[in-house]
């Protein structure tokens, strides 16, 4: 065993790798959680925009290409969420699901002719001199774009839910619907809005898997991320700079604990593997002194009965 | 039992009124553990069916379900399937041992081929394949390969199967190189291409120039073209996308050879319960193309061991091996017998760490 | 313009018709979807529904809708009373793996004996298991406020974890030459959860999800803890006065869809599946939960759904053999049917009606 083979430098830059598609997949839910919709369907939003990155990629050659057709990809899938639980009312814990269900075998349908296919590659931003800076350089400056992308958008969102009135009113339709009714808005066309925007951002994610991370096309390759977003909303308390917190800590086990596998370290494999999802619920606990809660109207029905 | 009765009676019946059909059709059943588009386990068994397919043309019809979990899933749709007529069924997971001893029980005339498996009936053969011997020509490129002497392996999980690769890979790079060091990862699924990057990822940033994996995304083989300068080899299929530079070798499995050999074993009616563990010799593992980012001295050893062994002449477990422990496993010119292999669960000599039990 | 109208009641009719509607139009849209991927849309739409219950072979497949359809019953009844109080376990894989675990670990405990008390523990074994995985978010929820979604979820990768573990370790099999699985329960007849009459599907984990559907309509209409869980679910202040104790609630809802969701899986190990394998779990634990929402939360729905779930998997198998259906389509053509199910609910409480002109 040989802790020093772990260099602290590229675990960082790797784990903000690791993070990245459960970041872009976390902060779209978080948008969707605010304005008071529950979809769990983000599993099924991420690999339905793996599939369709991948495939636009392959096709125009563009990996950039590929990303917007992800983001739409994802943002078609949720609009027949948006059908079922903003048009036709359903409950949307179990058209969440549905949307999982049906995403992944629609996915497998769409990606039947992309099996064993190499997508064009993106290709790293390397900015002359400041991703030479040791340490700084690798760690902030050495990466894909669309990590960049990641952080922006979460800084974006943070911003626009905290200081601008469009972020207010999204709040406001989250806590208290029949008040933001009332005040004039107009609650489903703003929550419309933002499921779009959540499965926009859960088909970044799923590409970022398919097109950077693996990149390769398979048959449920997402393999469980969008539960694990879904979790780290909650873990964030809806906050986008604790979802990424949450984003980099759960990235940073995982690729510590094979690190630490790699290395040689005396604990049993399978209680390393497990370590991710157990250290992310002592970390809730500790921070469940936080009593910040979810948006009030989360998960429940809108109809506007005047 | 009376309804094991009324099933082989509707078998019969069955088979009574389709019986003159049958004589020119052939019906064939897959079942697969994974989608047939998972690039890797599956892919090469489905490969393997529409090769019966194209083979015997009309003369077979095949059918298959894919994603069936092990347990009673697998066991209702090989009864399914044998209600349906099928003649011979391949059960393509190690975890459908006892679903296919089960439902072989209730069908007597029906043949059942289990792959990776120990339990044999009257009606039911297994089948695996020698992939340690590919494992041995990487092996021999591994450690001819490495700079820094640190060879990085990625397993799914600790079965004999993981580490009997894991073994061979060693014993041979070894060989070739007495200060290599083998760095094991295991990532605890079967299935998360994203999760092999990251062990990818990890292994090279320790050190390793050279990746073996027993998982089968291209996942590291994507990690190794990034990082620029690190050796891997394609695993399940050639993964010739990512040729001739980082990868270059890769172990095939082909189950074709003998998906076609026993399918015409039935029609014959010469088709017998067996154990197979095919190899390089049979074809059942092909070694693809070795590329010419290896030295062509070392390409050229790495094809007359392959040679021996298809020859028969050469057996990767041969003595003098030990054991991890330093205890003796083979002496002098002794090589291990199959069952120990089936079964491996102890690491050679010089190998560190331990196997996660 | 069509605007939609609060029923004052939701209408009985409807209720009723709703399925019926929702089938024929995922026969309609699958039909569609199978003609677009070249196969015949009557043959395969029949194939899926006709099949198992009235083909050829329907002497088979009936039980198997049992075999199917029990552990998702099952475990579907525990999720719904949780899910009327407002309380979200959505780890039951988890508990479903911790309740074989210890099922069968308490069974192997006795191998080789003979005795007629070794299933019974087993029974309170997987019980326990599974309450006891349920208790750890239920017991965080109490104590710290800690979000029970989250950690019972985690909950479900740390379960798989161990699930791998123990095949791979503990109960591995000692005469199974180094392969992971533990010893098959189904050759040991103390801790074998057989079918009670041979060919009829039942095992004791189907008549436990008959039990648990008959029990969890009594205690929703007539009993006090009943009233208190829908009072908590619809009107949680008012429940605060009717003198509710929530942490009591929570620990009862999470304890017992965890003791549920545990016998679901000891039943499976010791029975149908009878090996403790990395694989054991197929998800029943998540698809569960798309069955109580369903079932409309409501134990005799409940049931319906869980065999139209069980219905639509084996049925999606036989189409895949007979007609070369890729898996995926199967999957594709089940989210259309819950789809469908869930949107018709809506005439169930409202009217839809065309207004004159102002916009709603």
């Amino acid at each position: 065993m040989d802790l020093g083979e772990i260099n602290p430098v590229l675990l960082v830059a790797s784990l903000m790798v690791a993070a990245t598609p459960l970041l872009l997949a976390a902060i779209g839910e978080l948008v969707v959680e605010k304005a008071g919709v529950l979809n769990l369907g983000v599993e099924g939003m991420m690999i339905v925009g793996a599939i369709s990155g991948f495939a636009i990629s392959v096709e125009t050659g563009s990996p950039w290409l590929g990303f917007i057709a992800a983001a739409i990809g994802g943002a078609v899938l949720s609009l027949l969420f948006v059908l079922l639980t903003q048009v036709a009312l359903a409950n949307q814990v179990a058209s969440g699901l549905a949307l999982t269900l049906f995403g992944l075998g629609f996915s497998a349908l769409l990606g039947q002719s992309y099996v064993g296919i190499k997508p064009p590659s993106m290709g790293d931003i390397h900015i002359p001199v400041i991703s030479d800076i040791p340490v700084i350089g690798p760690i902030l400056f050495q990466h894909d774009p669309i990590l960049y992308v990641g952080i922006a958008l979460t800084a974006a969102v943070w911003a626009t839910l905290k200081y601008t009135r469009v972020g207010l009113i999204l709040r406001a339709v989250g806590e208290n619907h029949d008040a933001a009714h009332a005040l004039g808005y107009k609650v489903i066309k703003i929550r419309i809005m933002a499921i779009l925007f959540g499965g926009a951002c859960a088909g970044l994610g799923g590409a970022y898997i398919s097109l950077i991370r693996v990149p390769q096309w398979t048959e449920g390759m997402t393999a469980g991320v969008g539960w694990i977003a879904l979790a780290l909303v909650v873990f964030a308390s809806w906050k986008p700079w604790r979802a990424l917190l949450g984003a980099y800590l759960f990235g940073g086990i995982t690729v510590l604990q094979l690190n630490l596998q790699a290395a040689g370290v005396a604990i049993p494999v399978e209680y390393l593997a497990m370590s991710p999802y157990i250290i992310t619920i002592l970390v809730l606990v500790i921070l469940s002194a936080d009593k910040s809660s979810a948006p009030a109207s989360l998960g429940r029905t809108f109809h506007a009965s005047h | 039992m009376k309804f094991t009765t009324l099933l082989t009676s509707a078998a019969m019946a069955l088979g009574l009124a389709t019986g003159a059909m049958a004589e020119d059709k052939t019906k064939v059943g897959f079942v697969y553990v994974g989608p047939v588009g998972d690039g890797g386990w599956t892919y090469e068994h489905n490969k393997g069916r529409l090769a019966v397919e194209e083979h015997f043309g009309d003369k077979v019809e095949t059918v298959f379900v894919e994603s069936v979990p092990e347990g009673p899933d697998a066991e209702r749709v090989m009864t399914q399937m044998a209600l349906e007529g099928a003649d011979l069924i391949f059960t393509t997971s190690f975890g459908y041992m006892d679903p296919t001893i089960n439902v072989a029980k209730k069908f007597p005339d029906v043949k059942f081929e289990h792959a990776t498996g120990y339990k044999t009936a009257d009606n039911v053969s297994v089948y695996s394949a020698r992939f340690y011997e590919g494992r041995a020509v990487q092996g021999h490129i591994a450690g001819n390969m490495t700079k820094s002497n640190i060879i990085g392996y990625i397993g799914s999980y600790p079965i004999p199967e993981v580490i009997r690769g894991i073994n061979s890979a060693y014993i041979h790079a070894k060989k070739v190189n007495p200060d290599v060091e083998f760095k094991i990862v295991w990532a605890y699924t079967w299935f998360d291409p994203a999760k092999e990057a990251d062990a990818a990822t990890v292994l090279i940033e320790q050190g390793a120039d050279v990746i073996l994996q027993h998982t089968d995304s291209t996942a590291p083989q994507a990690a190794a073209q990034e990082a620029g300068n690190v050796v891997t080899f394609g695993q399940a299929s050639d993964m010739s996308e990512y040729a001739p530079f980082p990868r270059v070798s890769s172990i095939i499995d082909d189950w074709a050879p003998y998906y076609i050999a026993r399918t015409q074993a039935v029609m014959d009616g010469t088709w017998e319960s067996a154990n197979t563990w095919d190899g390089i010799r049979e074809g059942m593992v092909a070694i693809g193309e070795i590329t010419d980012a290896v030295p062509a001295d070392v390409k050229e050893e790495a094809l007359a061991l392959k040679a021996a062994m298809a020859a028969g002449e050469y057996h990767p477990f041969t003595g003098p091996i030990k054991k991890q422990d330093g205890s003796d496993w083979l002496a002098e010119g002794e090589t291990a017998d199959d069952g120990t292999l089936a079964g491996m669960n102890f690491y050679v000599e010089g190998l560190e760490g331990e196997i996660p039990q | 313009m069509i605007v939609l109208e609060k029923r004052p009641q939701p209408s009985k009719a409807w209720s009723y018709a709703t399925p019926v509607v929702a089938v024929l139009a995922t026969m309609v849209f699958g039909g569609i979807l199978f003609a677009i991927l070249g196969k015949n849309p009557v043959e395969a739409i029949g194939t899926i529904f006709w099949e198992p219950l009235f083909g050829e072979f329907a002497f088979y497949y009936r039980p198997q809708l049992l075999v199917k359809g029990a552990p998702l019953v099952l475990i579907a009844i525990g999720l719904s009373l949780g899910f009327r109080a407002g309380i979200w376990n959505i780890g039951a894989e988890g508990q479903y793996i911790m309740g074989a675990i210890f099922g069968a670990a308490a069974g192997l405990a006795f191998y080789p004996l003979d005795a007629f008390y070794i299933f019974p523990i087993m029974v309170i074994a997987g019980a326990f298991g599974g309450w006891l995985w349920a208790m750890i978010p239920a017991f965080l929820k109490v104590r710290f406020g800690t979000n029970e979604i989250l950690v019972s979820l985690m909950l479900v990768y740390v379960a798989e974890q161990m699930l791998a573990s123990v095949s791979l370790g503990l109960l591995k099999n000692p005469e199974g030459f180094g392969f992971p699985g533990s010893r098959n329960l189904q050759s040991y007849e103390s801790a074998h959860n057989a079918e009670l009459i041979a060919g009829s599907g039942m095992h004791w984990g189907v008549v436990t999800a008959l039990i648990a559907v008959i029990f969890a309509y009594v205690l929703l209409n007539r009993h006090m803890l009943g009233f208190h869980i829908r009072l908590t679910g619809e009107a949680p202040r008012a429940a605060k006065f009717a003198g509710v104790n929530p942490a009591r609630l929570i620990l009862f809802c999470l304890g017992l869809s965890g003791a549920l969701a545990g016998l679901a899986g000891m039943f499976e190990v010791s029975g149908p599946s009878g090996v403790v394998s990395i694989d054991f779990n197929v998800g029943y634990g998540f698809t569960a939960i798309i069955v109580a929402f369903l079932g409309r939360l409501h134990p005799v729905g409940i049931l319906l759904a869980g065999g139209l779930m069980a219905l639509t998997y084996i049925g999606g198998e036989i189409a895949q053999s007979q007609l070369g259906l890729p898996a995926a389509a199967i999957q594709v053509f089940q989210g259309m049917l819950l789809f469908f199910l869930l949107a018709f609910d809506l005439l169930t409480n409202y009217r839809i009606r065309a207004a004159r002109s102002e916009v709603a």
